[in-house]
Formats: C-alpha cells, sequence, structure tokens
C-alpha cells in the first residue's frame, strides 16, 4: 500500500526523522489558514499515491497566506495522471542549499535490505541509475543482523554529499532504517533530503509503502488506507475479497489464481482481443464470490463478453456454476458468458451449466478455446 | 525417483486441527501420503482421523520421526510455525500460509539457507509439491498428474495446474511438480529447485513456469546456461498485465531488469531456452523436445 507524502512523514516523525513543518489541506481556506499558522511562505503539495507530480504543476510556492488560497485552488482537483488531487500538503518553505536522494527496500536476490544514497537528489532516480551508476552508493544490510553506524557512514561518504550535512545524515540514516523495518515497509525513499541554509538536514519529501500483510500488527494501517481514493467498482470488489485491476478493453475475465488469470489475459489478447479487467476469485471461491465477480464485470459498460476461466483446485467447479447461475438470475445480464471449467468437480459443473441453458451462457472446452471464442463474441459474432 | 518428497516421506501438518489444514491434510493422505502427526499447541493428545496431535513439532518429531512439515497455520503465526519446524529438526518443511509479512520472511529465509543443515523450505504462498504416484505435499490436485519424467517449477498456482493438465493429456507425466510461491522472497528460489532436477535420474526435461515482477526469471537463465544439461521450457505469464501502481521507483533498479514478460522471455531465449506462449504450447513444445532427445 503506497501512503501518502504526509502519511509517510507523519510515520517518519514517529520516528525522529526530521520533517518540515506542516498541515493538510482539503480546500483553498483551509490552506490559506494552514499558511498562516506556519509563518506565511509556504509550499503547497498535490497529495496523490503516483509520481511525477512536480512536473504536472503539483507542487507551488506560496509567499503569502493569499497566495497559498490562490495556488491551492488550482491544484485541488486537478487530475495527475489520473488521480484527482483531493488534498494538499501545507509546508513551510525554508532554505534549501543541497539536495539528496536516500531509500531503503528489500533486495529480493541478496534476501537483504538494501540502502541507497545519493547526492544526486531531487531528480529521477532511475535517470540517475541509467546514466551515472556510480552517482549511487549501496549498501545491504542483513536483516538477521541489523543497521550498524558504519552502513550509514558508507552511504554518507559513499555518496559524497556536502561534508557539512554528513553528520546529521549519519544520525538520520539509521533512523530510517528502523522506521523501514519497524512499520514493516516495503519502501523508504526520501526524494530530496534537503541539507538547509542554516545546516539542517530534513526530509523534504517521502515516499512509504506498508506491507498490508503486517496490518494485523500495525492498526493504523487502517486509518492509512481510509484516506486513500479508490474507484467504486474496485472497493465494491475488494470489500467483497476480489482481487480486481479495471484495464481498458471489453472481454470481462474472471478466473482464479493470479498466474492463470494473468495467463488468460495474455491469450485473449493474442486472440486479438482486448481484456476490460484482472480479477483473480482466489482460492476456494464459493457460489457467492462468483455471482459477485460477474457483478463487478457487468457493471462495467465497457464489457461486451465474459470469459469465466477456472481450474479448480481448492476451489470446486460445482460451486462455480452455482454461482454463475445465481448471477445470472439475480442479474439482468446482457453480455454473452463463456464458461470454462476444469479440474475438481468440473464435469459435474458443466453438466449443471448444460441443464440450465441460458441464452447468454457459452459453454468452452479448452482454456485457448474459451478465449477466442469471447474474443469472438466481444467483436459482435454469433453465439 | 523424484526431488524432496516421495515414499520415505513422513509429513508432520501445523494447522491439522483447522478446516483448511485437515482437509488438504486429509487428501494428500488419501493420495498415499505417509501422514504421521499433526501439531497444534494446546490440543497435544488428540487425534484427527487417527492422526496423533502434539503441541510442539519437536514432540512430534521425536514421536513420529516426522522429516517433512506443511505449514497451515495463519498468517501471523507462519514466521513461528517455519521457525519451529526447522528447529524441530525438519529438512523439508513446505508453507502453505498466504500474506505472511514480508518482514518475517526476510529473517527466516535467510536464517534456514545459512544453516549447516541441509534443509529446504517452499513456500510460503505456494500450492506445495508433488511427486506423482509417490507422494502430495500440498494443494495441487493429485489427479491431473501422472508419473514420468517432467520436472515442473514455478510460482504460481492454478496456472500450474493448467500446464500439469495440459501435459497429462498428451501423456506425459512429471517426476516432480514444485510450487514455489510468489512471495517477494521464497525459501527456495527457481535456481535451487533446478539444480535438484539436474541432479535427478528420473527428471529427463524441466518445464519452468515464471511471471513478471522482480528478476528471478533471468537470474535462472543465467545460472541454467552454465549449470543444466537438461532441456527446459518454459513459460512467463503476464505480458499484458498493467504496471503495478507503484510510487517508488527503486524496485525497477536493482533488479537490473523492468521484470517484465517481454524481458524475461528475451532472457530465457537468449540462453536457448524455448519460452511457449501459452499452457497449450507449452506442451507442444515438451512433445517436440521429447522426440528430439
Amino acid at each position: 500500500m503506497d501512503l501518502f507524502e504526509y502519511q509517510g512523514k507523519e510515520l517518519l516523525r514517529k520516528f525522529d526523522v526530521p520533517v518540515p513543518e506542516g498541515r493538510v489541506a482539503t480546500t483553498p481556506d483551509e490552506a490559506a489558514e494552514a499558511a498562516a499558522g506556519l509563518g506565511g511562505k509556504v509550499v503547497v503539495k498535490a497529495q496523490v499515491q503516483v509520481g511525477g507530480r512536480g512536473k504536472a504543476g503539483g507542487i507551488k510556492l506560496a509567499e503569502s497566506p493569499e497566495a497559498a488560497r490562490e495556488v491551492a485552488s488550482q491544484i485541488l482537483g486537478m487530475d495527475i495522471k489520473g488521480h484527482t488531487v483531493k488534498r494538499v500538503l501545507v509546508e513551510r518553505a525554508g532554505d534549501i542549499r543541497d539536495e539528496y536522494y536516500v531509500s531503503f527496500l528489500l533486495d529480493r536476490s541478496e534476501r537483504k535490505f538494501l540502502g541507497m544514497m545519493s547526492s544526486k537528489g531531487g531528480v529521477d532516480i532511475e535517470e540517475v541509475a541509467a546514466t551515472d551508476p556510480d552517482a549511487i552508493a549501496r549498501v545491504h544490510v542483513d536483516p538477521l543482523v541489523g543497521i550498524s553506524d558504519f552502513h550509514a557512514r558508507r552511504l554518507v561518504f559513499g555518496s559524497k554529499i556536502d561534508p557539512e550535512a554528513r553528520k546529521e545524515a549519519i544520525a538520520l540514516i539509521p533512523r530510517l532504517y528502523r522506521a523501514f523495518v519497524e512499520l514493516d515497509a516495503s519502501l523508504v525513499e526520501v526524494n530530496p533530503l534537503v541539507l538547509t541554509g542554516d545546516g539542517r538536514v530534513m526530509a523534504l519529501d517521502a515516499k512509504v509503502a506498508v506491507d498490508e500483510s503486517a496490518s494485523f500488527r500495525h492498526p493504523v494501517f487502517d486509518e492509512l488506507k481510509a484516506a486513500h481514493d479508490i474507484p467504486e467498482q474496485e472497493r465494491f470488489a475488494k470489500e467483497r475479497g476480489l482481487n480486481f485491476i479495471k484495464l481498458d478493453g471489453d472481454v470481462g475475465i474472471i478466473g482464479n489464481g493470479a498466474g492463470l488469470v494473468m495467463s488468460t489475459l495474455d491469450v485473449v489478447k493474442a486472440a486479438g482481443g482486448e481484456p476490460a479487467n484482472f480479477l483473480d476469485v482466489g482460492g476456494g471461491a464459493g457460489a457467492e464470490l462468483l455471482a459477485s465477480a460477474i457483478e463487478v464485470i457487468t457493471s462495467n459498460p465497457e464489457v461486451k463478453s465474459v470469459l469465466v476461466n477456472i481450474f479448480g483446485g481448492i476451489t470446486r467447479c460445482d460451486l462455480v456454476a452455482e454461482g454463475i447461475l445465481a448471477a445470472l438470475e439475480r442479474l439482468d445480464v446482457k453480455v454473452p458468458i463463456v464458461v470454462r471449467l476444469d479440474g475438481t468437480n468440473a464435469e459435474q459443473g458443466r453438466k449443471m451449466l448444460a441443464d440450465a441453458p441460458h441464452p447468454m451462457l457459452v459453454a468452452a472446452e479448452t482454456m485457448l478455446g474459451a478465449a477466442e471464442k469471447a474474443v469472438e463474441l466481444a467483436h459482435g459474432g454469433a453465439r | 525417483m523424484s526431488i524432496l518428497i516421495d515414499e520415505n516421506t513422513r509429513l508432520v501438518v501445523q494447522g491439522l486441527t483447522g478446516r483448511e489444514g485437515s482437509f488438504h491434510a486429509g487428501r494428500n493422505r488419501d493420495y498415499g501420503t505417509n501422514l504421521v502427526a499433526g501439531v497444534t499447541p494446546g490440543k497435544g493428545g488428540t487425534d484427527v482421523n487417527g492422526v496423533p496431535v502434539f503441541d510442539t513439532v519437536a514432540e512430534a518429531v521425536s514421536a513420529t520421526g516426522a522429516n517433512t512439515a506443511m505449514v497451515f497455520v495463519p498468517a501471523r503465526f507462519a514466521a513461528d510455525a517455519v521457525l519451529e519446524a526447522y528447529d524441530g529438526g525438519v529438512d523439508v518443511i513446505v508453507a502453505i500460509t498466504e500474506n505472511i509479512p514480508a518482514m518475517d520472511m526476510a529473517r527466516v529465509v535467510p536464517y534456514i539457507r545459512s544453516s549447516d543443515r541441509d534443509a529446504t523450505l517452499i513456500g510460503p504462498n505456494c500450492p506445495g509439491l508433488i511427486s506423482p504416484g509417490r507422494a502430495n505435499v500440498g494443494i495441487i490436485p493429485g489427479e491431473i498428474c501422472s508419473q514420468g519424467p517432467v520436472g515442473l517449477v514455478s510460482r504460481s498456482g492454478t496456472l500450474t495446474y493448467q500446464i500439469i493438465h495440459e501435459l497429462t493429456q498428451r501423456g506425459i507425466g512429471q517426476s516432480t511438480c514444485v510450487g514455489i510461491g510468489g512471495d517477494p522472497i521464497p525459501g527456495s528460489d527457481f535456481i535451487d529447485i533446478l539444480a535438484k532436477f539436474e541432479d535427478d535420474p528420473q527428471t529427463e526435461i524441466v518445464v519452468f513456469v515464471g511471471e513478471i515482477g522482480g528478476d528471478a526469471e533471468e537470474r535462472a537463465a543465467a545460472w541454467a546456461k552454465d549449470n543444466m544439461t537438461k532441456p527446459i521450457v518454459s513459460y512467463i505469464a503476464g505480458f499484458t498485465a498493467p504496471p503495478g501502481k507503484r510510487m517508488g521507483h527503486a524496485g525497477a533498479i536493482i533488479s537490473g531488469s523492468k521484470g517484465t514478460a517481454q524481458a524475461k522471455a528475451e532472457a530465457l531465449e537468449a540462453v536457448g531456452i524455448r519460452v511457449g506462449r501459452n499452457p497449450t504450447e507449452v506442451a507442444e513444445l515438451v512433445v517436440e523436445a521429447r522426440k528430439a532427445s
């Protein structure tokens, strides 16, 4: 789960990582009020869960509370890469002497944590990695041993940041590491980390992503999540335990298991179709869940046909068939549903569907055949 | 022969008294797996359909000689259960449980891998493994498998079933099918399992099923080039998957790859591994490779 900047900063503050003083505002008036409380000169920053907001005009300087009101009214409601800005973070503007980059994340291939630091901050770090890899200092931390001061020294001396920033940066890095580990984060990235005019080092931005699997030991995750904007269709799906991602095509996809669903998207594409979504009902899905899945998919007016591709393991195909029939009964389904069942109780499931013929129901024998049929139907072919 | 599990497997199931645990352990036993014990703290002395339950893995091992553990306990207790199995002396640990915090596995996996014992953790968040006709530990449906020369390793669950099904339909059986799971830090990776297949006399050809994200497939391809003599056929899922809604870009930097299906397929093909475009074509490529050898 990717957090908003203000959420990440609130969490980092608890680990004594210095961040600028700031307040969240949802209206221009609130922004003006926040600016007044912060002493006038502020930065107004769009809060969105996507990068590149600076270039998109989502970050602006304001010299006065009046100016803060003005820029907040421009930024609020702005669309940044499909994300509507509903909040701004109003922060006291400081004097910046230099900008750096620092992060901690999990390095899967080394099975260790990786710390990275660069004196080239405030720019796209992927770009730095591609054009000037030596400008990024890297150090692995063994999760079983944890961080030691030398790790921080290697990052700080290795990245050749301003000597005046060294002492505070060496103190800050272990705190950032602690935040990374204790928050069950998958990423803690500060870009830029700044050296201020008066010689202080602080996190001017914060990208924190946390592992939702650890929600049981972090009650705060639910609060953080409540502030996130989830599209209606996705929220509906999530509440019912479905793993759903909307795409732009017209062939609705339902399957069990992420790998099989991804593979189904691929074969639909290969057959000349465009998937309308990714939907994984997970393992052991029952009839009710299947009915909800069909409801979610068919609520998208773009969908011209639906492909249900199930390979039963813990999932029982008879229950899948029951769910499909229940959905057809309950909903006014206007698009054809192609069903392919294999694995646990597949024969039973196929028979149930055959015994209850519905004008919108199309049976398919194989995964490839089902994909071709669904694409053909989406393109207006006959059942 | 097969890898990791066979007729000598003596299985202890952690979480045997739970709904999922008892159901799948029962299916494994029906398949012929030697299910010797269950572990549920506080329920020692009871039994599930005649299988004795112990309070700790150590007790179960000393009373029954269990050598393989299957972990079916809820996510928040699962890392502890894996460590308990290892500490209890079990050398093959299969963790089915999904949604275990990555921070937990970041400690457990290196700990087990760095030990001087020859212990193997499969999973977590995996369907387990099956050596057809010999033993089944996990949730892979036994009826779609048959005994034969193909060693299969995959990050996926149901997609694996689809490919096993396609193979079996063409009369091609399997030595062992291993689902290593889709977590960021799996107990065993592709290379660990490929190495075991290379050493297994029954395995003549390997099918390796990857998916988008990370760089495990690319690393396996590089390793296979220098270390595998047996032919490999591969499949990668996720050519059309949308890029994740990530904010940070740091992940792509360390992997040295975008983690896309295209990049993975290219890395595999560059070392001479044939990549099927769909599960059906994978099975057909296996048939071809068998004819050629």
